[in-house]
């Protein structure tokens, strides 16, 4: 749990160098380790039945979705 | 009646009960993702499309006080869920002191938005008649720092929305958890909140670095 507060000092110092535009990616993946261990511990994701899990995870997969398809089809437009 | 831990009609073991009341917590959440996960989209199209305004924005806001406010709400977290443990063991005392931290430490986070929200307006950076980003740029340059802007006050916004109506939860929680209304057999709505509470950081611990650490180099 103080490891989270680690994280968040090392998402702001670490930002300092500049790792070739990759910077959003290692932010973004610090977030997500985070979050994985609010959902898993401290909601107790990991004791909850198979059922409140998959929920869980149908919530993530929508999000992905919206995003990936949503920003494919901006990105695949010729025009502005 | 439910209220009093007792099962309830159309349940058949408490078990079930409380996995039925967490479900449907978590359902709820589901479509707080949805809510949130509609800005999450706004922005990520906005700044892909604008990567170097939204650096420069981004860069204007205060990175100690959000990383401070980062900590503070990971920490109210930490002592939300002490209280769910607490009330799992039957230390009914650590319950209501527990959610007192939370709710003070919540409290603390608003605080510093609320001074975060004050230096903007003393920049003249909220979007409106008074915004004034970069006056010898560009129009483009202003008008696509006015959407990081946008952004970030609609979404801390209702991000800090949910603080204040889990804030009112807290209190709803800590009148009743010290009059020892919360046991091992019947914790639900410390629970329920917890989950809430639990997610308003999640949501937070996205925000942070997609709105404070953009091109910090």
């Amino acid at each position: 749990m103080l490891g989270t507060i680690l994280t968040v000092y090392a998402a702001t110092i670490d930002l300092n160098q500049y790792f070739s535009g990759l910077n959003i990616i290692v932010a973004l993946v610090i977030a997500t380790c985070k979050a994985s261990l609010v959902v898993l511990f401290f909601m107790h994701g990991k004791y909850s039945p198979k059922r409140t899990q998959l929920v869980i995870v149908c919530s993530v997969f929508w999000l992905a979705i919206m995003l990936f398809m949503t920003m494919s089809d901006y990105l695949s437009r010729p025009w502005s | 009646m439910h209220r009093t831990g007792e099962l309830y009609g159309q349940f058949q073991t408490m078990e079930q009960q409380r996995e039925t009341a967490s479900l449907g917590m978590w359902v709820f959440l589901v479509t707080e993702v949805l809510f949130f996960g509609g800005m999450f989209m706004t922005y990520t199209l906005n700044r892909s499309t604008y990567p170097d305004v939204f650096g420069e924005a981004s860069r204007s806001i205060d990175l100690t006080l959000g990383a401070i406010n980062t900590v503070v709400l990971i920490g109210s977290s930490l002592t939300m869920a002490m209280s769910v443990w607490a009330s799992q063991v039957g230390k009914k005392q650590l319950v209501t002191i527990f959610l007192i931290a939370t709710l003070i430490l919540g409290s603390v986070f608003l605080g510093i938005k609320g001074v975060e929200y004050h230096q903007k307006f003393v920049e003249h950076h909220i979007p409106g008649l008074g915004f004034s980003f970069e006056p010898g740029a560009s129009i483009a340059t202003n008008a696509h720092a006015q959407l990081f802007f946008s952004l970030y006050f609609a979404m801390t916004g209702l991000h800090a929305l949910h603080m204040i109506i889990g804030a009112g939860l807290l209190l709803w929680l800590i009148k009743q958890s010290m009059r020892g209304r919360f046991t091992p057999e019947y914790n639900t709505p410390v629970e329920l909140v917890g989950l809430y509470w639990h997610f308003v950081d999640i949501v937070w611990i996205f925000l942070f670095p997609l709105l404070y650490l953009i091109d910090r180099h």
